[in-house]
């Protein structure tokens, strides 16, 4: 349905908009990696919104498939992400001591 | 006037989503922020569902929810105490600023452009050729016909990718200090779990085949075990010693790339499976591909070198 897909597609939109605006402007790592997060939900979005094709017809396999790859790609840099923000904080609590 | 009851349900959903996002984004507590973003997850799971693709929703539901929220809440258990940070926004200079607000528009109208030129084309996009070759693919699911068959490529480097990452976190040091014991209500729970949990697993994987579902799925569920039983801190479990936990990790990738070898070796071209095997080499290549994302995405959570590992380096046992 047209509708349908414009309305999530325009979402999709908006969120990858709030996500990168918080990534870029909020303080914290922690916070930035979340944000880059709700970014790539919006893009997910942006492609599946334009996958769907009505309530009748089949959907289109291939940005399904290439979704799934990114939520995977997707949690693997933030899982990399995350540990190099743990080695960063170790790093600053031993400048810090001394 | 169910189509007008569609639509109401979408605009709910939306909204929600949208919400969700910015009280995810903006929450002064971050502990609050991580478990929104945990329920924006499962919310975007729905919507995937409503967008029919549920093969997406299982994996956003299952990774991307759950896995990711794991890791995040477990980046805040490392915090040095007392140090929260609240939801403050840099006061940058105004032409960083203008730059940020240029960069986002620019964004914002480009994937709008996108989806409008594609939207009102009506382009068929690749559906009818993915349907057109099914048959030769090995697999009912055009999912996983395009993630294994067609697109192969893209899932070998996928694989590639999430062992990159392992090894950029296995580098950066050992493991996170164990949880605590959990109480009996907890350790009774994860006893029944972590069984189910494994069985699902395996269900999603073989089903992948011809119904939603698949490694990218099993291999999270399976991941999510490990997780919860690491989470109970019972000492009675570990993970298999050094070198196996090495080769599933590595399996994923290193058998793909073996039976895309292979074909070539067969007369075909990389990853191109002869017709009779495809379904079979399928199966294969997602088996170990399961073990190795359930391994990798394991690994981690865990943030870094298992404690089991370190005991090589005095000559001992792995």
């Amino acid at each position: 349905m047209f509708d349908t897909s414009i309305l999530y597609g325009l979402l999709g939109i908006v969120l990858a908009g709030l996500g990168l605006h918080a990534a870029i402007l909020q303080r914290d790592v922690l916070r930035r990696i979340l944000a880059i997060n709700i970014l790539g939900v919006g893009v997910f979005l942006v492609f599946i919104a334009n996958a769907y094709k009505g309530p009748d017809a089949a959907a289109d396999a291939v940005p399904h498939a290439l979704v799934l790859t990114g939520i995977v790609v997707a949690v693997a840099a933030t899982a990399l992400a995350l540990a190099l923000l743990r080695a960063l904080n170790a790093h600053q609590e031993d400048a810090d001591r001394e | 006037m169910t189509l007008d009851a569609l639509l109401i349900l979408d605009v709910l959903l939306a909204a929600l989503l949208l919400v969700l996002a910015i009280a995810a984004l903006h929450s002064q507590s971050l502990r609050q922020a991580i478990i929104l973003f945990i329920v924006f997850g499962l919310v975007t799971a729905l919507v995937w569902a409503r967008l029919k693709a549920p093969d997406v929703a299982l994996a956003e539901a299952a990774i991307g929810s759950g896995v990711a929220g794991a890791l995040l809440l477990a980046a805040l258990r490392d915090r040095r105490p007392g140090v929260e940070a609240g939801s403050s926004q840099q006061r940058p200079a105004w032409q960083v600023l203008t730059v940020t607000y240029l960069v986002i528009g620019l964004t914002l109208t480009a994937s709008w452009a996108f989806l409008y030129a594609q939207l009102s084309a009506d382009a068929p996009g690749l559906n009818r050729l993915v349907q057109a070759e099914l048959a030769n693919s090995g697999v009912a699911n055009p999912v996983t016909a395009v993630l294994l068959n067609f697109r192969a490529y893209d899932t070998l480097l996928e694989l590639a990718v999430l062992f990159g990452a392992l090894l950029g976190v296995l580098a950066l040091g050992p493991q996170r200090p164990a949880p605590r014991i959990a109480g009996p209500v907890v350790t009774h729970l994860v006893a029944w779990l972590t069984p189910l949990l494994i069985v699902t697993a395996a269900y999603l994987l073989w089903v992948g085949a011809h119904a939603p579902g698949g490694a990218f799925q099993a291999g999270a569920l399976l991941a999510a075990a490990g997780i919860i039983v690491r989470l109970s801190g019972n000492p009675h479990t570990a993970l298999p010693g050094g070198i196996w936990m090495r080769l599933i990790a590595v399996g994923g990738t290193g058998v793909f790339l073996l039976v895309g070898l292979a074909a070539m070796g067969l007369g075909g071209k990389l990853l191109q499976y002869p017709a009779d095997w495809a379904g079979t080499l399928i199966l294969l290549i997602e088996v170990f591909a399961t073990l190795s994302i359930a391994a990798s995405l394991l690994l981690v959570y865990l943030g870094g070198q298992p404690r089991n590992w370190a005991a090589r380096k005095d000559g001992s046992h792995v």
